[in-house]
C-alpha cells in the first residue's frame, strides 16, 4: 500500500492508503477528522466540502494521491477557537437543526467570502446552491453567510 | 385565556432527590413516565433507585445546574428547549445551566422516543413540574436555616432572598435541600413571569457543529472497530441465489465476507474498503414475489379508488343522497410518487456482540424498541443489551425503524466483531422505508350555493391515513361526510415520513377547496372561516382542531401576507391547516420567470401555543415550509421492476438554497400550552404553492412532483 504526505490544517501527516482512497475517508478513518461529513460520495451534496489552496473541494472527489503538496484545510482548522467569522455568524443566527451538512456548508462559505467579501443576495444564494440540507435551513444560512460578511468588511 | 392540555401525573412516581457524594444535589425523574402519563411504569415504583430514573438535574455546591437529556435529538431541538422548561421554574440563569446528552443503555432507560412532534406538548406540565419542585425544596432548605417561613423567600437567577435582606444561592442549600421530604402542590409561574421561555435560545450543541466535531453515529469510532457494508437485492421481491466473493476478498483492506439471510456483507478495515468490497461482489438473485413498477402502481392505485373495497374510518350523514340531491358536484383525483427520506447522515449503527452482552451505538429515534428486538432475534435477555444513542443527521421518520442496527448486531453475532454498518447514498436510497405513493378522490356536492356533502377517498401503497386524521377539518362542518381507504399490499417497504399521513394530504385537500370556492363562486377566505363557524361549540370528542384557533391563523396569514393585494407579477396561494395539534395557515407568493413559477415568499401564521424557543420554533417552520416546497415540487422515487430509480442525488433532487422563498413567520400570540413544531408546518405548504400556480397560470396541478407537470423543459437554477 503506497504512502503518501499531506499537509492537513498546518501539519503534515503520513498516510498508508490505496491510491484511489478519496481524501474524505482518509481524513474520516484514518486521522479522526470527521468534520467533512460523508453525504452522496458523488459530489452532489457538499458536506465533505473542504479548502484545497483556499478554494472549496469536495473531499469525496479528491483522491488521496491527488491530495500530495496541495494546502488541506477541513474545519477542524478553519480556526484555532472555533472563532472564524462565518463559524461566528452561524451561532448567533443559530443556523443548525441536525447538523450533519452544517460543516460543509461553514467551509463553503468561508471560501466564498474570502472571494467575495461584499456579495449580493444572490451571489450568496447561487455561491451556496452546492450544498443541500435536507433540515431545509437555508434561510438561515443565508443570513448567517450575510451577516458573516459584515463581520468580515 | 386558559390552560388546556394539562396533563395529570403523580410527581412521586418520577421525582427523588438525593445529595452527591461530592457535595450538592441530584434530582432523578422519569422522564417517559412524566410525559407519557397514559403509560403505567414496568417497574415497583417503591423500588426506585436513581438507575430507574433517565433525566437528572445536579446542582453543585457552586449552584452549576446540568441537565442530562436523555431523548433523541434529530434537529428538531428538543435537547435545548425541554432542559429550558425545568431551567425556568427551577428559577436558573441559562448562562448556568449545562446541558448533557445522558449516557443511556437499555437496562437503564428503556423508554425515549422521538417522533410525532409530541416532545414539547407532552414535557410542558411535568418538566416544569419538576423544576419547580426542585426550586420549592432550595428555598425550604433557606427558610428553615433562616427560621422564616418558605412563603417569605423568592428566588431569582439562583439566588434565594427573604424580607430581611439575606442572600443565599443554591449551592449554599443544595446539601440541605437535597435530604428534605418532596413537596406537593407546588404552584407553577404565571406565564408574564417568564424569563427563559419565550426566550431565543442558542441549540445546546451549537460550538460542537460548527468546529465539526465527532457528534453523529457515522463520526463514531470504537478500537479493533471494522466496517460492514452490506449488499441488499437490488430489487425489492428479490431473494439470494449465490454469490462469488473472490474479486472482494481482493481488495485492500477487506478482512471478510458474510452471508446473512438474503444479504452479503463486506468487512473491512475502513469505509472505503468496504464500499469497494461490496461493489466487487458478483450476486445472483431471483425474483421471489411481484416486480412492481410505478406503472404497476398507478393502475393498482386507481383501480382501488374506482372500486369498492374501501373501509370506512368516518360517516357522518349520507354522502351519497348528498350527491344524487346536488346542482353541482365537483371531483378530482390526486396523484403523489413515493419519497425516500434523504436524511443527510446515511444510515449507519454499530454493534458488538459478545457472550456476555450487546453493545449497540447510533442514531435511532426508537431505541428501547430496537434493543428489545435486538435482543428476540439473538435470542438474549434484554438486560444484555446496551444502547448508546448518537445525534442524529436527520430522522424524519427513517430513524424510527432499526433495520441498520438488526443487521449491524446480525452481522457483529456471526463474526463476534465490532461492526459498524454504514450505508453509501446508494444504500440509503435505495434500502429505504419510503413515505407510499398515494392517491386521494375527493368529491363534494353544492345545492343552492351551499356545500352540502363531502367525500375523501384514499388509495395508498401498505398503509396511510389512520386515527383521528378522517376527523381532521372539514369533519365537523358538514352533514354529509365521508372518509374511505383502501390499500395495495406491496413488497416495497413504507412507512413514517415526516408529517406521516397528511404531508400528502393537506396539499391536495387544499387544492380542492381552492377548486371548490371557485366553482361555487366564494372568497376561498370565507367559504373557510364560514365552514369553522359551524364547527364550533362541536361535541364530537374526535375533533381536535379548534375553529378558533383555525380561523385565527387564517385571519394573520391574510394579514400579513397582503392577501388580496399583491403587487403586479406576485401570484398568491393559500392554505390552512391543522395537525400534530398544531394549527397553520399559509400563503405562497410566487412570480413567474420564463414560464416557471419560482416561491418569492411564504407567509406563515402558526398558532403553537406558548412559543417556547422563538430561534428554535422559527428554524422548525421555514423548514418545514422549505422541505415541503421542495418534495411537492422535486420529490420523486420512481420503480421499474421492483429496483427504485434513483438512488443519489444526481438524479434525485432535494431543494437548493437558490431555489428556496424566503418564509415569513408569525405567531399567534396565547398563553396556551405549547405544541410541536417539527412536523405541522409542511403538510400545507403543497397546496398553497399549487394554488398560487393556478392563480398565475389558470392551470391546475393535482400531481406531484409539480416539476412533471408544468411542461416545462428546465429546471430553475
Amino acid at each position: 500500500m503506497p504512502s503518501y504526505q499531506l499537509k492537513i490544517n498546518g501539519s503534515s501527516k503520513t498516510v498508508d492508503a490505496d491510491s484511489d482512497t478519496p481524501l474524505m475517508w482518509v481524513l474520516r478513518d484514518q486521522l479522526g477528522l470527521v468534520g467533512a461529513k460523508y453525504g452522496c460520495g458523488i459530489g452532489q451534496c457538499g458536506t465533505c466540502t473542504i479548502h484545497i489552496d483556499g478554494v472549496a473541494t469536495r473531499s469525496c472527489l479528491l483522491l488521496v494521491s491527488q491530495s500530495v503538496g496541495l494546502d488541506i484545510v477541513t474545519i477542524e482548522g478553519l480556526s484555532e477557537k472555533g472563532d472564524h467569522p462565518v463559524q461566528q455568524a452561524w451561532k448567533e443566527v443559530d443556523v443548525p437543526q441536525c447538523g450533519y451538512c452544517q460543516s460543509g456548508q461553514i467551509m463553503t462559505a468561508a471560501a466564498f467570502l474570502e472571494k467575495n467579501s461584499k456579495p449580493s443576495t444572490d451571489e450568496i444564494r447561487n455561491a451556496m446552491q452546492g450544498n443541500i440540507c435536507r433540515c431545509a435551513s437555508y434561510n438561515s444560512i443565508e443570513k448567517a453567510v450575510k451577516l458573516a460578511s459584515d463581520k468580515l468588511s | 385565556m386558559k390552560t388546556q392540555d394539562t396533563l395529570q401525573f403523580s410527581r412521586r412516581s418520577f421525582l427523588r432527590t438525593s445529595a452527591l457524594a461530592g457535595g450538592g444535589m441530584i434530582i432523578g425523574f422519569n422522564l417517559f413516565n412524566a410525559c407519557k402519563p397514559d403509560v403505567e411504569p414496568s417497574i415497583d415504583l417503591s423500588q426506585l433507585n436513581y438507575n430507574d430514573f433517565n433525566a437528572f438535574i445536579k446542582i453543585s455546591d457552586e449552584g452549576k445546574v446540568t441537565i442530562f437529556a436523555p431523548n433523541p435529538e434529530i434537529g428538531q431541538g428538543v435537547k435545548t428547549s425541554m432542559p429550558m422548561l425545568i431551567a425556568e421554574e427551577l428559577d436558573v440563569a441559562w448562562k448556568d445551566v449545562h446541558v448533557v446528552q445522558g449516557a443511556l443503555d437499555t437496562k437503564n432507560y428503556t423508554r425515549q422516543v422521538a417522533g410525532g412532534s409530541q416532545s414539547l406538548r407532552q414535557g410542558w406540565e411535568p418538566l416544569r413540574q419538576t423544576g419547580a419542585t426542585a426550586r420549592q425544596m432550595l428555598v425550604n432548605a433557606a427558610a428553615a436555616k433562616w427560621g422564616v417561613d418558605a412563603s417569605e423567600c423568592n428566588t431569582k437567577e439562583g439566588v434565594i432572598t427573604n424580607a430581611n435582606g439575606d442572600k443565599l444561592h443554591y449551592g449554599e442549600v443544595v446539601n440541605e435541600a437535597a435530604g428534605l421530604d418532596v413537596p406537593e402542590n407546588v404552584k407553577l409561574k404565571d406565564p408574564s413571569d417568564f424569563s427563559i421561555i419565550g426566550q431565543d435560545i442558542s441549540n445546546v450543541d451549537i460550538d460542537e457543529i460548527v468546529t465539526g466535531k465527532p457528534l453523529f453515529g457515522f463520526d463514531y469510532k470504537r478500537e479493533g472497530m471494522v466496517y460492514a457494508a452490506v449488499l441488499r437485492p437490488p430489487a425489492f421481491g428479490q431473494k439470494l441465489v449465490e454469490f462469488n466473493d473472490k474479486n472482494a476478498r481482493a481488495v485492500n483492506g477487506v478482512k471478510d465476507v458474510v452471508r446473512f439471510e438474503d444479504k452479503i456483507a463486506v468487512i473491512a478495515e475502513n469505509t472505503w474498503a468496504a464500499f469497494k468490497g461490496k461493489d466487487a461482489l458478483k450476486a445472483t438473485w431471483t425474483q421471489d414475489s411481484e416486480a412492481e413498477s410505478t406503472e404497476f402502481h398507478d393502475e393498482k392505485l386507481m383501480g382501488l379508488l374506482d372500486g369498492n373495497s374501501f373501509e370506512t374510518l368516518r360517516k357522518d350523514g349520507d354522502v351519497q343522497k348528498a350527491f344524487a340531491e346536488a346542482d353541482k358536484v365537483l371531483e378530482r383525483t390526486y396523484e403523489s410518487p413515493f419519497l425516500p427520506h434523504n436524511c443527510m447522515e446515511p444510515m449507519n449503527f454499530f454493534a458488538h456482540v459478545t457472550e456476555e452482552k450487546i453493545d449497540l451505538v447510533g442514531p435511532i429515534q426508537t431505541p428501547a424498541g430496537t434493543a428489545m428486538g435486538i435482543a428476540r432475534k439473538l435470542g438474549r435477555d434484554v438486560s444484555e443489551v446496551s444502547l448508546e444513542m448518537t445525534r442524529m443527521g436527520g430522522g424524519f421518520g427513517r430513524r424510527l425503524y432499526g433495520d441498520f442496527a438488526f443487521e449491524a448486531a446480525d452481522i457483529s453475532n456471526l463474526t463476534k466483531l465490532p461492526v459498524q454498518v454504514v450505508f453509501s447514498r446508494d444504500d440509503d436510497m435505495a434500502a429505504g422505508i419510503y413515505r407510499p405513493a398515494i392517491k386521494y378522490r375527493i368529491a363534494a356536492s353544492i345545492k343552492d350555493g351551499k356545500l352540502t356533502g363531502y367525500h375523501l377517498k384514499e388509495a395508498a401503497i401498505n398503509s396511510n391515513m389512520y386515527g383521528l386524521i378522517p376527523n381532521f377539518f372539514p369533519a365537523g362542518a358538514l352533514e354529509n361526510y365521508q372518509v374511505d381507504v383502501a390499500n395495495y399490499r406491496s413488497n416495497i417497504t413504507t412507512g413514517a415520513w415526516r408529517a406521516p399521513y397528511t404531508n400528502f394530504l393537506a396539499s391536495c385537500e387544499n387544492s380542492f377547496f381552492d377548486e371548490l370556492a371557485e366553482l361555487m363562486e366564494v372568497d376561498r377566505i370565507k367559504l373557510h372561516l364560514d365552514l369553522l363557524e359551524k364547527v364550533k361549540g362541536t361535541t364530537d370528542e374526535r375533533i381536535q382542531y379548534s375553529a378558533e384557533r383555525l380561523q385565527d391563523v387564517i385571519k394573520l396569514a391574510v394579514e400579513k401576507s397582503n392577501w388580496g393585494k399583491a403587487k403586479d407579477g406576485v401570484h398568491q396561494g393559500f392554505s390552512v391547516y391543522y395537525c400534530h395539534n398544531t394549527h397553520v395557515a399559509e400563503v405562497a407568493d410566487i412570480i413567474m420567470d420564463n414560464d416557471f413559477p419560482i416561491v418569492k415568499k411564504v407567509t406563515v401564521a402558526v398558532d403553537c401555543g406558548i412559543v417556547v424557543n422563538p430561534l428554535g420554533a422559527k428554524n422548525q417552520i421555514v423548514g418545514g415550509v422549505i422541505d415541503g416546497i421542495g418534495h411537492a415540487m422535486y420529490g420523486e422515487l420512481t420503480f421499474s421492476d421492483g429496483e427504485p430509480q434513483s438512488t443519489n442525488f444526481n438524479t434525485y433532487q432535494l431543494i437548493r438554497m437558490n431555489q428556496t422563498p424566503e418564509v415569513d413567520v408569525h405567531f399567534v400570540k396565547n398563553n396556551i400550552a405549547p405544541t410541536g413544531l417539527g412536523e405541522p408546518t409542511l403538510p400545507p405548504v403543497g397546496g398553497a404553492v399549487a394554488n398560487a400556480i393556478y392563480s398565475a397560470t389558470g392551470k391546475r396541478i393535482r400531481k406531484q412532483p409539480f416539476i412533471n407537470n408544468l411542461n416545462l423543459k428546465e429546471v430553475i437554477g
